[in-house]
């Protein structure tokens, strides 16, 4: 599995925070997807129906998880196609390795896939001599400049067209020196000229699948480039690689997802290309795949099973929850130490890497709730990393200053007397100190906020005794 | 590793607390699930009789940055295809699929273009398809593989023209899960009860926005889309 940092969590993301390039990248970035969220969703006014049933058709294939898959290997062995099994990571990428070698492949083409990220695939190959072509622009970019995605759907979000002109000419050494190079479409260009080369070399084509649809046996992907179809139907061989809670029953199912989907995520109605491919090609097709395998990865999913946890895997791996959060558009998707970043990877990173590890990420959260108003299938996300976060202070997972501060907080908060009391005296010491700007920029045992800001200094009483007192809003 | 299959496979069940398969009556209803196709919601805007519906299909595809035009007969689409290209400054060799709704255009009267019927290779810049259905919900196209449309024509040539007799106009994806369901079955069709391997859903042209969330059209797909409605039977 890929190799997670997100115990660095705090380090990391004041790194990011310092970082200006980062800034003016996510500044750029700001509001292109929640405005045009936004809009999507008001032009559909089924959206939350659609949100609704979206929800419930994940939770009954979840429910019948089981029945499901065996449903649909069946389907995709009919059609030709072949089913391998995954507990975990290293057997993906045995799998992936074993079919690769089975036809002597010397490249494999990619379309964008996170599991493909968990399962540190192109590592592998890799270490194998066989050269792995990330295809979709984003992902090219980034493997350029051997980064891993920050973001689900986009992944060089945190990267300036200045930085992407940089790698290009670090990379492309072949092209004139001279070349102007400086705006996205002249950037956009050299790059589909050089993949577009790349398509006809490899004997082996690598997607992920947005659903996997149990009636028929089919996978679905979803891109706006069409790299992922040029990945899967030039090559010999088709490798799907999915997790096994991307299946659902009927093709209507999908169509439902489908269309809370992209407009979830890019505020698309819905994305250039939805393609469902169904086995290998067929006979007399003048073109496509001769061999489809698909991957079906557990890797901890069937463990968030059962548990307070099981809500998570309704993700449609839209990305709606990073866009409208506040911690990630600050720290960026790096910041999260592995490969699921912003509110959906606080809480499935510490179910697949386990609490001691990722239990960090439920506390980069301000609990505003906006990924829970936004997310299509309904992940109650805020009340899923305060799960986390009570599962990391039960295993005293968490720094001694926190359960200390806890323990307080927790003594006065069952004394409402003592507490009265004693932030009676905290406000007006505060108001005191403040008392000349109106603001503090250093409070003791509140360093954690002061570094990056102000604190308001308080204006000397404390709410309950205002409202106490008989003071009301006007 | 068919043991992983079986490790997977109990370790779900024990995780949703049973100890082997569903049930035989559960099985049954998931079965009757499974084939009886209900649709969930489907949105109202496609709620038209058919001449709103091809308007609405344009307005859909025009919004994603397709282009779109009219010719009143199969007899017009050489020259309209003809037309466009010349207006786009596009070269006049073409790569055709090899189906029979094109079949029924005169292609050799226009003796400007120059056509190939098959499979497109890296060099080709212009693809003509026809497509079997259209989603009025996005304005979006559906193109289905088989030995009359290899599916490389919609990816790889930069210009893809394609041709929709109107009367394919369909509401909703769902409309498009019946057909193929329905040819599969049809004895007449030669899918031998299989879908197709590779059904394209295509919404405009190829796009991406990974360089500062700019739009570019052209990705690695077609740079543009131009579909050409035939209006008459």
């Amino acid at each position: 599995m890929k190799v997670s940092t997100t115990r660095n969590f705090k380090a990391n993301a004041a790194e990011q925070l310092a970082n200006e390039t980062l800034r003016a990248a996510l500044t750029k970035s700001k509001g292109h997807f929640t405005d045009s969220r936004a809009i999507a969703a008001e032009n559909l006014p089924e959206f939350e129906d659609l949100r609704d049933q979206s929800r419930d058709i994940k939770d009954h294939t979840i429910e019948n998880l089981d029945f499901y898959l065996e449903a649909y290997e069946a389907r995709v062995k009919e059609s030709g196609g072949h089913v391998h099994w995954a507990r975990t990571a290293e057997d993906a990428r045995n799998i992936v390795l074993e079919i690769c070698k089975s036809v002597d492949a010397k490249a494999v083409n990619k379309g964008k896939s996170m599991i493909s990220e968990e399962c540190a695939i192109n590592e592998m190959l890799e270490e194998n001599g066989i050269r792995a072509v990330e295809t979709d622009l984003g992902e090219y970019i980034i493997q350029l400049r051997g980064e891993t995605p920050s973001h689900i759907i986009a992944p060089a979000v945190h990267l300036t067209k200045g930085q992407v002109e940089e790698s290009f000419r670090a990379n492309h050494t072949h092209l004139d020196p001279d070349r102007i190079l400086e705006e996205p479409p002249t950037l956009l260009d050299e790059a589909r000229t050089i993949l577009r080369q790349k398509y006809f070399e490899a004997e082996v084509g690598m997607t992920g699948a947005n659903l996997l649809v149990a009636e028929t046996g089919s996978s679905i992907i979803v891109t706006n480039e069409g790299n992922g179809d040029l990945s899967q139907l030039i090559p010999k061989v088709h490798i799907v690689l999915a997790s096994i809670e991307k299946i659902v029953p009927t093709l209507e199912d999908a169509a439902t997802i489908l269309r809370v989907l992209a407009r979830s995520a890019t505020g698309q109605e819905f994305s250039s290309y939805t393609t469902m491919s169904t086995g290998p090609k067929r006979e007399g097709d003048p073109d496509g795949p001769e061999e489809y395998h698909v991957i079906l990865l557990d890797n901890g999913r069937t463990d968030m099973i059962g548990t307070e946890f099981q809500e998570m895997l309704r993700c449609i791996r839209c990305g709606a929850c990073m866009n409208h959060c506040p911690v990630y558009q600050s720290v960026g998707g790096h910041a999260y130490g592995w490969v699921y970043p912003g509110p959906m990877g606080s809480v499935l990173s510490p179910g697949l890497l386990g609490v001691d590890e990722a239990g960090h990420l439920p506390n980069a959260s301000t609990f505003c709730g906006r990924c829970e108003e936004v997310c299509p299938v309904r992940i109650p996300l805020p009340k899923l990393m305060r799960n986390w976060r009570e599962q990391e202070f039960e295993k005293h997972l968490s720094p001694g200053a926190v359960r200390v501060g806890l323990g307080l907080w927790s003594f006065f908060a069952r004394h409402p007397k003592l507490y009265q009391l004693a932030t009676g005296i905290q406000m007006r010491v505060l108001a005191r100190a403040g008392r000349a700007r109106g603001r503090l920029s250093s409070v003791p045992l509140a360093k954690g906020w002061t570094k990056y800001r102000d604190l308001p200094a308080p204006e000397g009483r404390t709410f309950q005794s205002r409202w106490k007192s008989g003071e009301r809003p006007q | 590793m068919s043991d992983n299959r079986e490790t997977v496979l109990s370790s779900l069940r024990r995780a949703l607390g049973r100890s082997g398969p569903v049930d035989d009556d559960t099985a049954t209803k998931l079965r009757a699930r499974m084939v009886g196709h209900a649709r969930n919601t489907v949105p109202a805007r496609t709620a038209l009789d058919d001449a709103a519906l091809v308007e609405l299909f344009e307005t859909m595809a025009k919004k994603v940055h397709a282009t779109v035009a009219h010719v009143p007969n199969m007899s017009d689409v050489p020259g309209a295809v003809g037309d466009y290209l010349r207006g786009e400054n596009l070269p006049s060799e073409i790569v055709m699929a090899p189906d029979v709704t094109l079949d029924a255009a005169p292609w050799e009267e226009n003796a400007l273009l120059e056509i190939r019927r098959g499979v497109p290779v890296e060099s080709d810049q212009v693809s003509v398809t026809s497509a079997p259905a259209a989603v009025a919900e996005t304005g979006t196209l559906a193109m289905f593989s088989g030995p009359s449309h290899p599916s490389t024509l919609n990816f790889i040539p930069e210009t893809h023209v394609v041709v929709l007799p109107k009367g394919r106009v369909v509401k909703s994806y769902e409309d498009v899960w019946d057909a193929i369901r329905a040819q599969a079955a049809d004895p007449e069709s030669g899918r031998d009860g299989q879908l197709p391997r590779t059904v394209n859903f295509i919404t405009g042209p190829s796009r991406s926005g990974d360089i500062e969330q700019t739009l570019l059209l052209g990705a690695h797909g077609p740079r543009r889309l131009h579909i050409v409605i035939v209006d008459g039977e």
